[in-house]
C-alpha cells in the first residue's frame, strides 16, 4: 500500500493485514515501555484543516509510539489562515522531507490531491463528507475483537448518513468484511440511491434495529434543522434516538464521537454495557500505528526495526531497550 | 456606433458582428476536390469550392477550378462545412483577462472552426450599461479574430431585482440579454422581462437553475451549494448534489411564463432528461422556445467526476448516462436546436484545488466539433450532417443568418481533416486557459482552416498550404 486514501480502494486482504498488525501493536501497548523504534528518524506531518480531537491526537500518539518525528499543523493560526492554498502549503511543508502526511480537510479529494503533489505516503484522516478510512479500520478492528468475524453480521448505521464520511467508509469496510449493512434515518438524511451505490438496505423505521447485531449511531449536527433536514431535534430524537428501550441486551453500540448526548444517543446507552465507544478510541491508537507501519515499513522493513520477520510471520516490532 | 447596430427586425449576417476583419482577401481561394457537406442547402458531394469577394463564388466540378491570383488548396479527402456558430461563450472581459480576453477567446473560436460567437455578460463587473456594450464592441473591432456579439445582463448587476435598460442596451448593440451564470430567481422579474421583450425585441437567454434546490444548505449559503449531479456518484463521494429537477422545474416555470406573455426564450445548456421533456412539451404546445446543449454534456457523464478532477466541474453538472442519451436523442430529433460550448475559461489557481473549492466551468471552443465527431459521429450514434447542422444552428435564435455554402452565400466555412488524430492540448491552446475536460484525449479529425466572410481567420499550424502558381 502506497497511500491510505479511502476504503473504496482497499481489498479485504489489505484490511486483514492491517488488523493483524494492529493486534501486534496492542500487545506492545500492554508492555511497560510502549514505544518501538520502527519509524525512528522518519518524519510524519499531521495537517488538520478541521477541528479534531480523537483523530489528530491518536495519529500523533501513534507516530510517537513508533518513534517518528511528528510535526502537527492546525489550520487555525497557520498560514492557511492567511489564504495560502493547499498546494502551496504542501509544497512548503514538503521541504522538511516528510515520509508521511496525514491530512484532514473539509473537502472531498483533498488527500488524493496531496498524494499527487507530494512524494510522501498520504493518509486520509477525513476528506469532506467523502471518506474517513482510519475510522472505518478502527471500527472493524473493534468489532473483530468482540465478534471474531463480521461474516453474516447485521449492522445498522443510524442517523445523518448524508453528511457522514464515517458512514460511507464504514459501510464499504463492513461489507468488504462480510457484514450486511442497513442505513436508517429520516429520508432527508439518506443520500439518494445509496442502496444501489454502496450495496446496503435502507430503512426509515428504527423499529427494525431489533434484527441488528451492531448499531452504529451517527452524530446529528445541531444546525441541520435550520436547513430543513429535520423539523426539530426533539422530533428526531423521538423517532431515531438509540436508547435503552430500543437497544437490546445483546446488541453492540458504536459511535465515532463526539456524541450529541440526548440527540442521537440517550445517556443510558452511551455508558451502558453494550457500548463500544471507549474501545473504539483505544482501537484508534493501535490501528493508526498499524496504518503508519503499513505505509512506511510494511513490505520494506528497515534494519533498525529490530525483530522484523522471519518466514511467514508478521513482522512485529519489539520495544526499545531501556538504556543501560 | 450607436443606433446603427440593429435593423428593426429580421436577421443579419454573422459577419456584421464586431471583428478585426484581418487578412484582406487577396484574391481567390480554391479548395479543390473537397467533400462539401451543407445539409441545409442540400449539398453533399465533391466540388472545387471557389471563394471570391467574400462569397462562395462557385461550386465547380472537381479538378476544374484554377485560382486567379489566389491560393489553391488540394482538399481531396478533406471536408468543407459551413463554419460553426457558438451562441454561448465567456470571454472574461472585462475583469478576468488573466483567464481570457477577446483576442485569445476569438482565436480559440477560429481554431475550433467558428465564424462567430456570442459573449456572455457575467463579467466583472457585469455588462449592464450601454457604455459597457459600446466599449466591448469597439475593442472587438480591434482584437477579435472572428465576429463577436455581446449580450447584456437581464437585471442590473445580475442581482435579479431590476431590469437593465434593455431598450438603450439594444440600441447600443447588445445582441440579446442574459444573466447567465445565475438564474432569474424571482418569477415576477422574469415575467416583466418577458413583457418588456415586446418593446425590445431581442432574445432572452436563460440559465435555468432553482437555487433552493441546487443549494442544499439554502440560498443564503451559496458556498455550500451543490457541486455535481445528484446521483449515485455524488452519494459515493459525499458531495452535495445538484438534482436534475433544479433545472427542469425552472424551465417549466419560464416556459409557462413565456407562453402566457407570448414571449420567446432561449434555454441555455440543457443537461437533464427532465429538461428535454419540459422543452419538448413547450415546443409541442407552440411556445416560442429554443435551447442548446454543450459537447461535454453530450459526451461525458458524472462518472468522470469519480476522479474528483476539477476539470470535470461545471454548472450545470455532467449528469447520468440516461440524461446524456436523452440529450443526444433530443439533438437528433430537433427538440434541442443547437450546440453551444459554454466555453468558460478558468485559471489554474481556480482548478488546482480540491474539487469542492474549484471554480465551475470548462473551455470548449477548440475541441467542440472534434469531440462530437470522435464520440458521436464515428461510432455511428449521430449523422455527420446532423452535427454539422447543429454546430451553427445557434445563430437562428439570435436573429443571425445561418452560414451556408450555397453559391452566392457569404463564404464562412471550415476545412476539416476527418482522418487526422491529435492529442487535445498537447500543443497548447489558443485560449488563455487550459481547463478543458478533453485535455489529454486523442481526438479524431481536426480543423485545418477557418474562413470567415472570405477571410482566412485560422490555419492549423502543421497544415501545409499549397499556393497556386
Amino acid at each position: 500500500m502506497r497511500h491510505l486514501l479511502g476504503i473504496a480502494e482497499l481489498e479485504r486482504s489489505d484490511i486483514e493485514r492491517i488488523m493483524q498488525r494492529a493486534e501486534g501493536f496492542a500487545e506492545v501497548g500492554r508492555r511497560d515501555i510502549k514505544k518501538v523504534p520502527t519509524l525512528r528518524g522518519r518524519t510524519i506531518l499531521n495537517l488538520f484543516y478541521e477541528s479534531s480531537t480523537r483523530t489528530s491526537s491518536s495519529f500523533e500518539l501513534a507516530a510517537k509510539r513508533l518513534s517518528a518525528d511528528v510535526v502537527s499543523v492546525k489550520a487555525a493560526g497557520s498560514s492557511v489562515d492567511k489564504g495560502e492554498s493547499l498546494k502551496d502549503t504542501i509544497t512548503t511543508l514538503s521541504g522538511y522531507g516528510p515520509e508521511a502526511i496525514v491530512i484532514r480537510s473539509p473537502h472531498a479529494g483533498a488527500a488524493a490531491l496531496v498524494a499527487r503533489w507530494s512524494d510522501a505516503a498520504v493518509v486520509n484522516a477525513g476528506d469532506g463528507k467523502h471518506e474517513h478510512p482510519s475510522q472505518a479500520l478502527l471500527d472493524v478492528y473493534t468489532l473483530l475483537r468482540r465478534l471474531g468475524s463480521l461474516e453474516g453480521k447485521r449492522i445498522w448505521i443510524v442517523g445523518d448518513v448524508l453528511h457522514s464520511r464515517v458512514a460511507r467508509s464504514d459501510l464499504i469496510a463492513f461489507r468488504l468484511m462480510g457484514a450486511e449493512v442497513t442505513v436508517c434515518g429520516p429520508p432527508t438524511l439518506i443520500p439518494r440511491g445509496i442502496d444501489a451505490a454502496l450495496g446496503c438496505s435502507v430503512s426509515h423505521d428504527i423499529a427494525g434495529i431489533v434484527e441488528a447485531d451492531v448499531v452504529y449511531a451517527l452524530r446529528l449536527q445541531r444546525e441541520r434543522m435550520h436547513e430543513s433536514f429535520v423539523p426539530s431535534l426533539r422530533e428526531y430524537a423521538m423517532r431515531f434516538q438509540i436508547d435503552g428501550r430500543r437497544l437490546g441486551p445483546r446488541q453492540l453500540l458504536m459511535h465515532a464521537g463526539p456524541v450529541n448526548r440526548g440527540v442521537e444517543l440517550a445517556p443510558d446507552v452511551i455508558d451502558g454495557p453494550n457500548s463500544l465507544i471507549t474501545e473504539q478510541v483505544e482501537s484508534g491508537l493501535v490501528v493508526r500505528m498499524a496504518i503508519l507501519y503499513e505505509l512506511l515499513a510494511g513490505g520494506r522493513p528497515r534494519p533498525e526495526s529490530a525483530g522484523v520477520g522471519d518466514s511467514g510471520k508478521l513482522p512485529y516490532p519489539t520495544p526499545i531497550k531501556e538504556p543501560a | 456606433m450607436r443606433g446603427e447596430a440593429f435593423p428593426a427586425s429580421g436577421s443579419r449576417p454573422v459577419s456584421s458582428l464586431e471583428w478585426r476583419r484581418a487578412g484582406e482577401p487577396g484574391g481567390e481561394l480554391v479548395l479543390r476536390r473537397a467533400s462539401v457537406l451543407d445539409p441545409r442547402s442540400g449539398l453533399d458531394g465533391v466540388y472545387d469550392v471557389v471563394v471570391r469577394d467574400r462569397e462562395v463564388a462557385a461550386l465547380a466540378d472537381p479538378g476544374s477550378a484554377e485560382p486567379v491570383d489566389g491560393e489553391l488548396i488540394e482538399a481531396e479527402g478533406k471536408c468543407v462545412f459551413p463554419a460553426f456558430f457558438d451562441p454561448h461563450v465567456h470571454l472574461r472581459t472585462p475583469g478576468d483577462e488573466h483567464e481570457e480576453e477577446i483576442e485569445t477567446g476569438t482565436r480559440a473560436a477560429a481554431a475550433g472552426g467558428y465564424c462567430g460567437v456570442l459573449a456572455m455578460a457575467n463579467t466583472n463587473p457585469p455588462v449592464d450599461s450601454a457604455a459597457d456594450v459600446l466599449a466591448l464592441r469597439e475593442r472587438a473591432g480591434r482584437e477579435a479574430s472572428v465576429p463577436v456579439g455581446f449580450l447584456a445582463t437581464l437585471t442590473r448587476g445580475m442581482r435579479g431585482e431590476e431590469l437593465t435598460e434593455m431598450a438603450e442596451l439594444r440600441d447600443a448593440g447588445a445582441i440579446a440579454f442574459s444573466d447567465d451564470g445565475l438564474p432569474v430567481d424571482n418569477a415576477r422579474v422574469m415575467r416583466r422581462a418577458l413583457q418588456y421583450q415586446h418593446l425590445v425585441g431581442a432574445q432572452l437567454a436563460l440559465h435555468e437553475e432553482d437555487h433552493d434546490l441546487s443549494r442544499p444548505a439554502g440560498s443564503h449559503e451559496p458556498h455550500l451549494g451543490g457541486v455535481m449531479h445528484e446521483g449515485v456518484v455524488s452519494t459515493m463521494l459525499g458531495l452535495a448534489g445538484i438534482p436534475s429537477v433544479a433545472e427542469s422545474t425552472m424551465i417549466a416555470r419560464d416556459v409557462a411564463l413565456a407562453a402566457y406573455e407570448d414571449a420567446r426564450i432561449h434555454v441555455q445548456h440543457l443537461s437533464a432528461r427532465e429538461s428535454v421533456d419540459c422543452v419538448g412539451a413547450g415546443k409541442e404546445a407552440g411556445v416560442r422556445i429554443s435551447c442548446e446543449v454543450t459537447p461535454h454534456h453530450l459526451t461525458l457523464t458524472d462518472e468522470a467526476v469519480r476522479s474528483l478532477d476539477a476539470r470535470f466541474k461545471m454548472n450545470p453538472p455532467l449528469r447520468s448516462e440516461d440524461d446524456r442519451q436523452a440529450l443526444v436523442e433530443a439533438l437528433r430529433s430537433g427538440v434541442i436546436d443547437c450546440i453551444a460550448t459554454d466555453h468558460a475559461p478558468q485559471s489554474v489557481d481556480e482548478k488546482e484545488v480540491p474539487y469542492e473549492e474549484a471554480a465551475m466551468g470548462v473551455t470548449g471552443l477548440e475541441t467542440a466539433f472534434c469531440a462530437l465527431y470522435t464520440d458521436l459521429v464515428l461510432p455511428g450514434i449521430l449523422d455527420l450532417g446532423v452535427v454539422v447542422d447543429r454546430m451553427s444552428a445557434g445563430a437562428v435564435p439570435f436573429d443571425l443568418e445561418l452560414p451556408s455554402l450555397a453559391p452566392g452565400s457569404e463564404a464562412s466555412l471550415v476545412l476539416f481533416d476527418p482522418k487526422a488524430e491529435w492529442e487535445a492540448g498537447a500543443d497548447g491552446w489558443e485560449s488563455r486557459s487550459a481547463n478543458s475536460c478533453f485535455a489529454g484525449r486523442t481526438l479524431r479529425g481536426r480543423v485545418l482552416m477557418t474562413v470567415v466572410a472570405g477571410r482566412v481567420a485560422y490555419r492549423q499550424r502543421s497544415f501545409a498550404m499549397g499556393v497556386a502558381g
